[in-house]
């Protein structure tokens, strides 16, 4: 089998500092990952040298995609880029408000992307943003209202709505369950685990919630000042953690 | 169908003056399909370690363990995750569950996972559930907030969802009533039947008693402990 993602010596500094220093691994269709680490360990520098938002110093990003087979994404062309941003990729951002456009409907954050890719239909677009608010339990008559009257949960719930309306084959999430409540970060996690399961997405997920990754990613990566500490099986990580800093990580975690 | 070779385990605690634990060395046995074998020992001589070497939550040091044609100690984590959705099932001690999901859905769970349709999976998973006295009224009930036993059943009916040819089972009569041990000894007796190969802990000698046909004693395994290499006075687990 191909890897969808295969990550190959990914380097990235800032001035003196360190990003992240070379990362690699191979992403498989289906597979869910997660990264941990304090902040500052280089998580989400990873995440947008893989994402195509920051140019890595070194390495490359190998996709798979669907026309040429795999290709590096660090070296293609910006419109190929960008397509494939449109299409294949989805980014889940921290911060609702980074990933919508704030100023319109929730319905036009949707389709937009579905007019990215060429629907014309008015019917249609408005049908499946519909259908999509309902997938990730928004009301439908909310459909044309705007995220500002929405509450932090319902514009997380909305981006991955907007995000995944396209049928994308690999899914990037920064930290999709910060600074939500427990009650609605359990809701969120199930439907993402859903979604997950039902359309064989292949998923990295950033967070510092062990519990969140132990629910959601196969595997885990343990990262620490911007290099690689431990990976493996999440549950092997979790429970048996090699590396100092996950035992440390580990035993860190307060118990409810 | 599970084959352990030579299989050793230390723990190596980084972060309390770099304490090296060995838990168990040399471990090799078989368990061949249809058969279901008791790990025993006392408590501290590495039955549960041991076992979950096996399902390769804990990384072993040395040593194979091969599920079928699979070694787990070798393998890359897809290659665990695959076995572990269609080969090797494992009910632990404990549930654990993605908070708001009806018990129902985590009984059919391991199912949809292996691709069965929704109806056959719900089908099964309210079959188990009634066998394991569990109320109607509490399948669209998310199990987090349910009794110790309880959950138990839950767990219990979850990991017998899919006929895995190889079974990993922690403690399975704990906390249970007499009525449910018995459904849980006949799922056992009915797992061996159809040719499943099971490792077991009990601490309940009749359950043991009746559904095991041969006990493997961890406690011979255990080395002298030792802090940082150098050995330690006694030998532990020698109470069989």
């Amino acid at each position: 089998m191909t890897p969808l993602l295969s990550v190959q010596g990914v380097t990235k500094r800032y001035g003196a500092q360190i990003g992240c220093a070379d990362v690699s691994f191979d992403l498989y269709p289906g597979e869910v990952m997660g990264i941990v680490g304090e902040s500052g360990s280089g998580k989400s520098t990873l995440l947008n040298c893989m994402a195509g938002h920051l140019a890595p110093d070194a390495g490359q990003v190998v996709f798979d995609t669907r026309a040429d087979g795999p290709k590096d994404t660090v070296t293609m062309s910006e419109p190929e880029r960008r397509m494939l941003g449109r299409t294949d990729w989805a980014f889940v951002h921290q911060h609702a408000r980074d990933g919508l456009r704030m100023g319109v409907s929730a319905g036009g954050n949707v389709g937009e992307r579905l007019m990215a890719v060429g629907a014309r239909h008015y019917g249609d677009i408005r049908g499946k943003a519909t259908d999509w608010l309902e997938r990730v339990e928004i009301d439908a008559a909310r459909v044309d209202d705007r995220p500002t009257t929405f509450s932090g949960g319902m514009q997380q719930r909305l981006q991955i709505a907007r995000n995944l309306v396209t049928g994308p084959r690999r899914v990037f999430m920064d930290e999709p369950t910060g600074g939500l409540d427990v009650s609605v970060q359990a809701r969120l996690l199930d439907l993402l685990r859903g979604l997950v399961r039902d359309m064989g997405l292949s998923a990295i997920i950033v967070t510092h919630d062990l519990a969140v990754v132990r629910l959601l990613a196969d595997r885990l990566m343990v990262m620490k000042s911007g290099h690689v500490v431990e990976a493996g099986l999440t549950d092997q990580v979790l429970d048996d953690p090699q590396h100092a800093y996950s035992q440390l990580l580990v035993s860190s975690v307060l118990q409810v | 169908m599970i084959e352990l070779k030579d299989v050793s385990k230390t723990f190596t605690l980084h972060n309390q003056g770099s304490a090296v634990i060995d838990v168990v060395s040399g471990v090799s046995f078989h368990v061949a399909a249809g058969e279901c074998v008791a790990l025993t020992g006392a408590s501290g001589a590495g039955k549960s370690t041991l076992m979950r070497m096996i399902y390769g939550n804990y990384l072993t040091q040395a040593g194979a363990i091969c599920i079928g044609d699979v070694d787990i100690v070798q393998a890359e984590p897809r290659e665990v995750i695959a076995l572990r959705r269609a080969v090797l099932g494992y009910v632990s001690q404990f549930l654990r569950v993605v908070p708001r999901v009806a018990t129902l859905d985590v009984v059919a769970d391991p199912l949809r996972a292996l691709g069965v349709p929704a109806e056959v999976a719900a089908a099964k998973a309210q079959d188990l559930l009634a066998r394991l006295n569990i109320p109607q009224r509490l399948w669209p009930l998310s199990p987090t907030t349910f009794s110790g036993g309880e959950q138990q059943r839950v767990n219990i009916a979850r990991g017998f969802a899919h006929a895995y040819p190889a079974l990993l089972l922690d403690e399975p009569t704990a906390s249970l009533d007499a009525t449910n041990r018995e459904v849980v000894l006949s799922l056992i007796e009915e797992a061996k039947t159809r040719g499943a190969a099971i490792i077991g802990i009990f601490h309940d000698d009749a359950a043991r008693a009746r559904v095991c046909d041969r006990e493997i004693d961890v406690s011979v395994f255990a080395p002298g402990p030792s802090i940082n290499g150098e050995a330690v006075g006694h030998q532990r687990g020698t109470a069989a």
